[in-house]
């Protein structure tokens, strides 16, 4: 299932998304096939699988570890594209990586490699939009959805400009700062979501952790909710993962549809 | 906006957060570069904080073993030990005019820690330097002279805890605390428009060159040769003499132990001589990378040039054939070391130890020609522990 249809899907029963985000390969290749199966039984709507890359820049200390784990058990882009084409999934998967990755790869052969991996969508965090142009095009043409970030920070002009080129979802950045768990909500949200004006899926992300938070964050507004580092944590503890990961995606998930709009 | 490329490198590939900071960094740089009261702050500190003009040095016993007349750029003579106050001068003070209240800064060696610590303290910032804990424990001396002008240090405990490590925890700070924070970047590398930024502030060392090797030979160099980790003291020094092409650049990077790949691993850090096509901290440039692109752990002898990329001008300077890449390794910087020190009684930096190298190397070919002038960017004192250590048969 591709992403717009997840969230026609999703709309017409008037409720936001649960987007997941796990490191591909943490701490194993092996686990992660158990690991997104756990995602979506607790209720998440798309997932997206981290490809995880030496230097990390936007990414927190959770992050960070998770990718160090999953390069040390020997994953890398062939092992990848292997691996999330073997996964057995109804949901819409979606790609997080670093550009180098797919600049060294080469732009066409990444993108169709995903496509063929059965990857809906591409997030490119240290990518901005005047560096994007081919990788752009290249998503365009083959179907892929390439997901922008916009962040507090980002101006009107360059709102518009990341609208007119981005597709799938808008990845809206809840907060200045990298990726990690936080325990409450930055005012920044509200008006964030309130500022980009688009018919495009808004999905927020960066600090959240919680059933709560996801409320406050639907009931701002947003189509969707992303939560990463809160998952990655669970992994991270060794302990009784499967289970918790899905634990949280339905406390995730309940906040989700608990909130009124 | 000026451009952002040099050929097919450079760029701005970061997180869509620092978008705008770097569009406010490009346009605060254009309205202050010009301005004579920032020009005659920046000459001030120039002059009288830092201790230029330094001098061009004619090393008359070198000259005579090598067969060659040999010039060094005494950037050693800098305040702090290295060309490196150059750049923290001048965008500490262009942070200031921008109305930045904080800096934070990586550091490899701890000299450009060193630098930004002191016009941090001089210049009334709150200071933050990034350092790789591998780094930290060669470089105490470097580390305790943060402290004690009032750097807070953190040390970086991922990737390969060195110089990248550190830029990139030092990106990380700069997104989050970006609205009164200052990303004082250390070499010309970068998004765009640092390298520009830094190979401008560092053009002073190239500009008295070119005065005072005109005033003591009557003639410009044959050959300029510097060291190259990021590549500031060489971009600082080659960039008045880009237009005169006569004139040969060696770029000199670090051969470290061999130039060879493990699986993570280079056992060197001459991104320029064998790096590929690729994107590191902001910047499209030749870097160190397996080949999916994960980014392989650099190693030199020297802490400053022990970095898996370089800056973006330089690769392009490389491709169109201006400049020599070209390398000398661990124990050849440290035979030049000692013989810097003992025939001109200058100890040298470990980083500029590798310019010094080449050229013992190259000197006797003829491919320098008559005139050489070496970029002496730092001096030595800071590695006396780390030589001491190898001495004493310890690995580094």
């Amino acid at each position: 299932m591709n992403i717009p249809d997840k969230f026609l899907e999703l709309r017409a029963r008037d409720e936001s998304a649960l987007i997941a985000y796990v490191c591909a390969g943490d701490p194993t290749p092996d686990a992660t096939e158990g690991i997104v199966q756990a995602l979506i039984c607790g209720g998440a709507d798309i997932v997206e699988l981290g490809l995880p890359f030496s230097d990390p820049v936007a990414d927190g200390p959770t992050i960070q570890a998770a990718s160090e784990r999953a390069l040390s058990a020997g994953m890398n882009s062939d092992k990848y594209f292997e691996m999330v084409a073997s996964l057995d999934v109804d949901i819409p998967l979606v790609c997080m990586t670093y550009y180098n990755l797919i600049f060294k790869r080469g732009i066409e052969k990444f993108v169709l490699d995903s496509k063929d991996a059965g990857i809906s969508g591409i997030i490119v965090p240290d990518l901005p939009v005047e560096e994007s142009e081919e990788l752009a095009e290249c998503c365009v043409s083959n179907n892929v959805d390439f997901i922008f970030l916009i962040a507090p920070t980002t101006t009107e002009e360059r709102i518009n400009m990341i609208l007119e080129h981005g597709s799938g979802f808008m990845y809206l950045v809840s907060r200045v700062g990298v990726t990690g768990a936080r325990s409450d909500v930055a005012e920044s949200t509200t008006k964030l979501l309130s500022r980009v004006k688009t018919d495009i899926p808004k999905a927020v992300g960066f600090g959240i952790s919680n059933g709560k938070q996801a409320k406050e964050v639907v009931e701002d507004g947003a189509d969707a909710v992303i939560v990463g580092s809160a998952f990655v944590d669970i992994i991270a503890s060794g302990k009784d993962v499967n289970a918790r990961l899905e634990a949280l995606a339905k406390e995730l998930k309940d906040g989700i549809l608990s909130a009124k709009r | 906006m000026t451009t952002s490329l040099y050929g097919k490198y450079g760029g701005q590939f970061v997180p869509e957060i620092l978008m705008p900071a770097l569009a406010e960094l490009e346009e605060g740089y254009q309205r202050y570069k010009d301005d004579p009261e920032f020009l005659k702050e920046l000459d001030y500190y120039l002059k009288d904080f830092a201790g230029r003009e330094t001098p061009l040095y004619f090393a008359k016993n070198l000259s005579k073993k090598y067969g060659t007349r040999i010039y060094l750029k005494r950037e050693d003579l800098v305040h702090g030990g290295a060309h490196k106050l150059n750049n923290t001068i001048g965008q500490s003070l262009l942070a200031k005019y921008m109305g930045k209240t904080r800096i934070v800064a990586e550091t490899g060696a701890g000299q450009h820690g060193t630098a930004t610590a002191m016009t941090g303290a001089n210049m009334g910032f709150e200071t933050v330097v990034y350092m790789g804990a591998k780094d930290i424990e060669r470089q105490l001396m470097n580390v305790y002279r943060m402290k004690l002008m009032g750097t807070e240090v953190h040390t970086v405990e991922s990737g390969s805890k060195t110089l990248k490590d550190a830029i990139n925890e030092a990106l990380r700070d700069w997104v989050t605390n970006v609205e009164n924070t200052h990303y004082l970047i250390g070499s010309v590398v970068g998004p765009h428009p640092y390298p520009m930024i830094v190979r401008d502030f560092q053009s002073v060392i190239g500009n008295e060159v070119k005065e005072q090797i005109m005033e003591k030979e009557g003639r410009y160099p044959d050959s300029i040769v510097a060291c190259t980790g990021g590549g500031s003291n060489a971009m600082g020094i080659f960039h008045p003499f880009i237009e005169e092409k006569d004139i040969k650049l060696f770029a000199v990077e670090a051969g470290g132990s061999g130039m060879t790949t493990t699986k993570h691993a280079a056992l060197h850090s001459a991104s320029l001589c064998v790096g590929e096509d690729g994107v590191l901290h902001g910047a499209r440039t030749r870097i160190l990378q397996d080949k999916y692109g994960q980014i392989l752990e650099s190693h030199s002898i020297s802490a400053g040039l022990d970095y898996s990329g370089v800056g973006p001008e330089l690769a392009y300077l490389a491709d169109i054939g201006r400049l020599t890449p070209c390398h000398a390794d661990d124990d050849e910087a440290l035979a030049a070391f000692h013989e810097l020190s003992r025939m001109e009684g200058i100890i040298p930096a470990l980083e500029s130890s590798h310019a010094l190298a080449y050229v013992m190397k190259a000197a006797q070919s003829g491919e320098l020609g008559d005139l050489v002038v070496i970029n002496l960017s730092g001096r030595g004192d800071k590695d006396l522990e780390t030589v001491i250590k190898l001495e004493q048969g310890g690995q580094i």
